[in-house]
């Protein structure tokens, strides 16, 4: 066999070999790489960073475990700079392992500023059939919402007392994993033309900048590059950040694996000729 | 009859909800309103048919597949679990053994799953990626800049950052932009061809 | 981390290592970690779908609040398990066909709008003498372009061929920006499942 043949023929366990040590590395020998904020990114931070003190935001926790690595650091961040600045966020979530994970994000960050649900922030909890959901929470929160994720009747929460629906909020942030960053667009801002953003993972964040261009979204979060560069905006020391050498050195490998390829390939092309 | 009645009523809700857009009225958001509550209540109601549908089969397999009993019974067991540490309102707290069994079993299994494709694509890019023709290499060249603005590339980075924002915003937004007006347009036909009867798979066989 | 965090850190710890091992090959600690969290994932739904749905939009509306309008739609859900009778299962479509005939009457204006109207009036745009005039320029032709490539009704042969290919280099350009994102999605997953395994390994012999 020639050496191209071998080089092209190589067991996959090797390829996941490779990959992993290169992505261990980062964790043995630290090293920083900068990140530079793009403008879609530096419009959601402002956005909320120009709300007052009191104003009401939502944030939806709309994504599962699978997409934790990208989604989690950014609500993590943003829920931390509203708490900062004393925004009120009101978080809800459309995925059903979602739920879990906003009760994980808000107890910790509301514990660290000493936030008080109903009073300082609510969380209304999980309703499945999401474009449902949005548009109902359009009409009003109650309706899809009665109680809050606690059994706290929504009216008694002293926050939500004018607070009825989009209409009451400064805005909206959908973190997103699936076709509910669609939903959000279509149902949402196509009903109600509230201000949206998305922040969304790295395999669909591509397919977002046709509404970023168009205005039906004003900002866009993209994957784990995005999460860090929130982070750097807000100075908050969080997972996105610290996944970026990692995320260095595994696309250096992967680009190494498609340059070698590519030269077996064309030697293999050669040699045939 | 069995067939000709559930026509009727997706005719008549879809044209009513069509033509409610339209109507700026309190009567109008009432009929919206009660609609998707309607709507909402009736989906709850259906989502026992999934978990009924997924325990019928994992006891079948139980009973009927010696080699897999064992793992079915372990997905028996994990759901058995959750469902009685679950059965207060206030297991939904951070804290509860429910939570706790969500946030160390549920998560990282589901997190790690996901977490394999990592090295899949990086076979895939291995041995798939490769510049055949003039298509292809223009979408390994576009893949290749855009994965380099992760890597610190010295005097270079600000232009590469620079044109993979162009790219993002330019080429990839215009052919985004026409998938999605096929989409769009295709979507909208199959509504209308549902609305009148013409797309009837719902119903499923007799 | 405190004796009980590192217990728990340690089943998931245990649990992930499992999940890496199918990487060299299927065996059964991956199938005892992959059905565990197929029933987990299954109790946890079932329960979170309980508390916060079925209670507080059929049970407390109906039985304490006395909305007696949520009986009818309680009926036809109920409707929706006769699927699985044979003699019955007709009555499963009058429940179908309402959620079908209200879905697609309240998206059909919304994707008319949302997917053709503002994607066609945000691609229309004045056009200038400037390095934003000329990416607007790009833009109209890109769109255009797509567009032209997804025409098949007419052979893409000549002017119509030649701009049909520019349409597939377009769609080529935008492909390669959604693999080269998703190989960064796809690597964050892994990451973060590393920096969780090297902390957690660091807490177990630092302590």
């Amino acid at each position: 066999m020639k050496w191209h043949e071998k080089m092209l023929n190589i067991d996959r366990r090797w390829i996941y070999l490779i990959l992993g040590v290169a992505v261990i590395v980062p964790a043995v020998v630290s090293f920083h790489v900068p990140v530079n904020v793009t403008p879609e990114v530096r419009r959601v931070y402002d956005f909320i960073e120009d709300l007052k003190p009191g104003d009401i935001f939502y944030v939806g926790i709309d994504y599962d475990p699978a997409s934790l690595a990208e989604l989690h650091p950014m609500a993590y961040a943003i829920l931390d700079q509203c708490f900062r600045k004393d925004i009120k966020p009101v978080v809800a979530t459309l995925s059903q392992f979602g739920a879990g994970m906003a009760e994980q994000v808000l107890s910790e960050v509301a514990a660290e500023y000493g936030k008080e649900s109903g009073i300082d922030y609510c969380y209304l909890g999980y309703k499945p059939y999401p474009a449902i959901t949005i548009m109902l929470m359009g009409v009003d929160f109650r309706v899809p919402f009665p109680q809050d994720y606690y059994g706290t009747p929504i009216d008694s929460i002293p926050m939500m007392r004018y607070v009825h629906n989009f209409d009451d909020l400064k805005g909206v942030i959908s973190l997103s994993a699936g076709t509910s960053s669609e939903f959000w667009i279509i149902y949402g801002y196509g009903r109600y033309f509230m201000p949206l953003a998305l922040g969304v993972t790295g395999v669909m964040a591509a397919d977002y900048y046709p509404y970023l261009q168009s205005g039906q979204i004003f900002g866009l979060i993209s994957g784990i590059k995005g999460a860090a560069e929130y982070e750097a905006l807000t100075e908050y020391k969080g997972e996105g950040l610290k996944s970026i050498p990692y995320q260095t050195a595994s696309h250096v490998v992967i680009l190494a694996f498609i340059i070698v390829s590519n030269i077996g390939y064309f030697a293999s092309r050669r040699s045939k000729k | 009859m069995r067939r000709q009645i559930p026509l009727y009523i997706v005719l008549v809700s879809g044209i009513v909800f069509v033509i409610q857009f339209f109507i700026p009225s309190h009567e109008s958001e009432f009929i919206f309103e009660y609609g998707q509550d309607w709507v909402m209540v009736i989906g709850i109601l259906a989502l026992p048919l999934g978990i009924w549908s997924y325990l019928r089969k994992t006891w079948l397999t139980a009973v009927k597949k010696p080699k897999e009993r064992f793992f079915a019974g372990v997905s028996l067991f994990g759901f058995a679990i959750m469902m009685l540490t679950g059965l207060k309102r206030e297991s939904l707290m951070a804290g509860s053994l429910y939570m706790e069994l969500f946030e160390y079993v549920l998560i990282p299994i589901q997190a790690t799953i996901f977490s394999l494709l990592a090295f899949y694509i990086a076979s895939a890019a291995y041995r798939a990626f490769r510049a055949r023709s003039v298509i292809a290499t223009m979408l390994l060249g576009t893949a290749f800049i855009v994965m380099l603005r992760l890597i610190p590339l010295g005097p270079i980075s600000d232009l590469n950052q620079a044109l993979v924002g162009w790219i993002l915003s330019v080429p990839n937004m215009a052919a985004k932009r026409g998938l999605l007006i096929g989409i769009g347009l295709g979507a909208i036909a199959t509504c209308i061809k549902i609305i009148l009867g013409i797309e009837r798979t719902y119903l499923g066989r007799d | 981390m405190t004796t009980v965090e590192l217990l728990w850190n340690g089943l998931a710890a245990f649990l992930t290592l499992c999940i890496f091992s199918f990487l060299y090959k299927d065996n059964p600690f991956y199938k005892f970690a992959e059905q565990l969290v197929a029933g987990v994932a299954l109790g946890y739904w079932t329960m979170l779908l309980y508390h916060t749905t079925f209670t507080d939009k059929v049970l407390i509306p109906i039985f304490q609040q006395g909305k007696l309008h949520y009986i009818l739609p309680t009926i036809m859900g109920i409707m929706m398990w006769t699927r699985f009778s044979k003699k019955l299962a007709y009555l499963s479509r009058i429940a179908i066909a309402f959620y079908i005939g209200v879905g697609t009457g309240v998206a059909l204006p919304l994707y008319m709008y949302n997917y053709v109207f503002r994607q066609l009036q945000a691609t229309v745009v004045p056009l200038q003498f400037s390095w934003l005039g000329l990416n607007s320029l790009l833009m109209v032709t890109f769109v255009t372009c797509t567009l032209f490539y997804f025409f098949f009704s007419k052979e893409h042969k000549g002017t119509f061929g030649g701009l049909s290919k520019v349409g597939i280099y377009t769609l080529m350009a935008g492909f390669g920006a959604s693999f080269g994102l998703t190989v960064m999605g796809r690597v964050a997953l892994l990451v973060q499942r590393i920096i969780f395994l090297r902390e957690y390994f660091i807490a177990l012999f630092g302590s």
